[in-house]
């Protein structure tokens, strides 16, 4: 039997089937998620994590879900009622809707969608309707600026993001994801385009707003920004989106960049194999942001959008420029591998230069004269 | 101040849209005031415009309570003061208790005492180093590799004097015992680990590309102001300015002792994290010297009498504490009490900075600048 087959024929039961079976999964990795992110972050803090629930604290993640659903549901006197219990919906549906299209092994997803990369970036952008409503509708000031905060931050590397995509898009010459993995069995897209897989995984975690871009979420700034309010089952799902977002993404880019199901040997060794790359890859990802998470600081905000703006959005036009000038000519591979890692190498010039350069003189600061008003 | 160079002239459309300033009150109760410290910021968007300090919370009645108490009972209170370095507040209220009396310390107990006070202010800079990093937003991973350090510098603490936090070691014309038999051995192992630490805090923040972008250049203090606003400590000396109690004005056997005093350039917060971080590898130093200077004899003056009774006399006392200058105004007027005893703290008067840098920058720098003070709620609010 192939794995992609319909279990019932081509029908809506085959379709819950499918629907039932990502959501079971997502939860399950989202709980052991939250469990893998204590333990890794717990070791490169030189602390053990979750030890006491069951042997190496296995079901803490659930003891956790557990004790959130049985909380208390607050909402605060001020809120707005509506935007306020809505809002946890409305970040949390997006994110499944983009699992639903990833192709977790070959033709194996929900759905296989032949716009598969439009249709995910089509739905991430919704993400930030709902953060805006839980900022708004709490009534709180902190989720004010949290809410605000991430919406500038998302639209803003939305741009990078969708562009360094579209690079990859440009090469594949199809937005089918299942198509995309297909084409890399030879050599994932990485290979080809380093420098978009940077600004692919730095946009990445500034849309999951994952340190060092934290800054939606600050915890010592706005302890928490747009989900302060919130407490039990609606912020279990806040939480929920988090994990499973962040495992949308990883697994979507592994598809798009690491070859996803397909490389190296995908299709020689069956289904198995393809599932097993596909949580490697996106477990590679995940490994990485909790790396970072665990040892940069935080940005602020002005110096997270001139990144965007100045560095990462110039350069994925540059590149998606390279690339249609060698893809229209029809040159050999190897000019995309040159072109990218030239600009992968100028980006973290840049970075570098960034991190070397003289102290200014001018002071940081604001966009408006002020004096320090008498006491 | 002015911030932004030249004046932006809003178009008519701009101008009709009225935005309103708002007002965050960050504390009593909030991660990154470092106890229960309060500060209503009003703020223009991210941009702070104003920002109002309340303290108070953690009043205990220190003077009174020492005014209420006889000499040596009073202790106690004291490193209840900068709780994170006790050591240094015992030892700036016994030398203000002693100079009134006119006691003498042995030799012994004043090369104990700074090696105590030494310990305190590494230890307050590990808490420093730690809650800054995480201040700045890397997630507590600083504030781990700090505590690992702090534990072992209580521990030892711990032999020496029985209590870890608030040991009330010193004694007025002394320290209340000995040091225990392994203790240099001990001291060098702790020495090592502490070395280690440092080093590693260091490679994890020093070198970090988005560390040094949120504190570079961010509300640097000029000498002038900082010395106008009553600053002391390592955030006078980021200004470049070495002053520091232990050089300017030696206590205790310091002129004795072979360090250095490190400054920084501009007084910016990078600046002023790194000279805390260097003052730690010179309190390393002076303990390594006294545990080679360290003279035998007794630790406390035999002579002194079994209830201490100060006749009419007036001085002032300070040291250099962990987070600036650590004065003690003392007043007797006879009897078994104190008539006053006024506490001068480096992070009350610090803190009168906090509004000036502030003021201008964006709500996540008034985060940090804060954290870059330093201070400690317990000698703040007294």
């Amino acid at each position: 039997m192939n794995f992609g087959d319909p279990f019932f024929g081509y029908s809506w039961i085959d379709m819950i089937i499918r629907v039932v079976i990502v959501a079971l999964v997502m939860t399950v990795m989202v709980i052991y998620l939250t469990y893998g992110e204590r333990k890794v972050v717990a070791r490169f803090q030189q602390r053990l994590g979750p030890m006491k629930t069951g042997p190496y604290g296995l079901w803490q993640g659930i003891a956790d879900a557990v004790k959130l659903v049985s909380k208390e549901d607050i909402r605060p006197t001020n809120a707005d009622r509506w935007v306020f219990e809505f809002a946890p919906y409305a970040t949390f549906i997006p994110v499944f809707m983009v699992l639903a299209s990833l192709p977790f092994a070959k033709d194996w997803g929900v759905r296989n969608l032949s716009l598969g990369m439009f249709f995910v970036f089509a739905i991430l952008g919704l993400n930030i309707v709902g953060i805006m409503m839980a900022g708004l509708g709490s009534g709180n000031k902190f989720a004010l600026l949290g809410g605000v905060r991430a919406a500038a931050q998302m639209i803003s590397y939305e741009i990078p993001l969708v562009l360094s995509l579209l690079a990859i898009a440009m090469i594949a010459g199809t937005l089918n994801l299942n198509l995309i993995a297909a084409m890399q069995d030879e050599r994932p897209f990485i290979v080809l385009q380093p420098l978009a897989f940077i600004i692919f995984f730095t946009a990445m975690l500034s849309e999951l707003h994952r340190a060092p871009f934290d800054i939606p979420v600050a915890e010592s700034e706005i302890v928490g920004g747009y989900f302060v309010e919130y407490s039990g089952i609606r912020w279990s799902m806040f939480q929920l989106t988090e994990y499973a977002s962040m495992w949308a993404f990883s697994v979507f880019g592994g598809v798009v960049f690491l070859g996803g199901w397909e490389y190296p040997k995908g299709d020689d060794w069956g289904w198995g194999w393809q599932l097993a790359l596909t949580f490697i890859k996106s477990g590679i990802f995940i490994m990485a942001i909790f790396w970072i998470r665990t040892t940069v600081p935080r940005l602020r905000i002005d110096q997270l959008m001139s990144f965007c703006w100045k560095v990462l959005l110039p350069l994925a036009l540059v590149q998606l420029l390279a690339n249609g000038f060698i893809l229209i000519y029809g040159a050999s591979e190897w000019w995309l591998f040159g072109t990218s890692s030239l600009g992968a190498v100028a980006l973290v010039a840049i970075v570098i230069k960034r991190a070397m350069r003289r102290p200014s003189t001018k002071l940081v600061g604001a966009y408006r004269t002020l004096q320090v008003p008498a006491p | 101040m002015t911030v932004w160079p030249e004046e932006r002239v809003l178009t008519a459309e701009e101008a009709s849209f009225n935005t309103v300033d708002m007002t965050i009150n960050i504390g009593p109760q909030h991660p990154a005031t470092h106890g229960v410290f309060r500060m209503v910021l009003t703020v223009d968007g991210e941009v702070v415009v104003d920002c109002e300090p309340y303290i108070g919370y953690l009043h205990r009645g220190l003077e009174k309570l020492t005014e209420n108490n006889d000499y040596r009972q009073a202790m106690g209170y004291w490193d209840r003061t900068d709780y994170l370095a006790g050591m240094c507040c015992e030892g700036a209220y016994c030398m203000a208790v002693e100079k009134l009396a006119g006691i003498s310390v042995p030799e012994r107990a004043e090369y104990i005492r700074v090696m105590m006070m030494e310990l305190s202010r590494i230890n307050s800079h590990f808490m420093f180093l730690g809650a800054f990093g995480a201040d700045v937003g890397s997630f507590g991973t600083s504030f781990v590799y700090a505590w690992r350090e702090r534990e072992r510098i209580y521990d030892l603490i711990e032999e020496v004097s029985g209590d870890r936090m608030f040991p009330t070691y010193f004694r007025v014309g002394g320290v209340t015992m000995d040091l225990p038999e392994n203790f240099e051995r001990r001291c060098h192992e702790v020495l090592g680990s502490i070395r280690q630490g440092i080093e590693d805090l260091d490679g994890l923040l020093t070198g970090n590309e988005i560390f040094v972008e949120r504190c570079r250049n961010l509300s640097p203090l000029t000498t002038e102001r900082a010395i106008a606003l009553g600053v002391t400590g390592p955030i006078l000396r980021a200004t470049g300015l070495p002053w520091d109690v232990r050089k300017a004005e030696p206590y205790s056997v310091y002129d004795r002792l072979d360090f250095d005093i490190p400054t920084g350039r501009q007084g910016d917060i990078f600046d002023r994290y790194f000279v805390r971080l260097s003052e730690m590898y010179q309190s390393a130093r002076i303990i390594e010297q006294c545990l080679q200077e360290l003279p035998k004899g007794l630790v406390l003056n035999p002579g002194l009498p079994k209830t201490l009774r100060i006749d009419k006399s007036e001085c002032y006392v300070r040291n250099e504490g962990t987070k600036g200058e650590y004065g003690v105004h003392a007043i007797a007027r006879g009897g078994v009490k104190p008539y006053r005893m006024k506490l001068r703290s480096p992070s009350f008067c610090n803190l009168s900075a906090l509004r000036e840098m502030v003021v201008g920058n964006y709500l996540a720098d008034a985060i940090i600048i804060l954290g870059s003070l330093d201070i400690v709620l317990g000698e703040v609010d007294k």
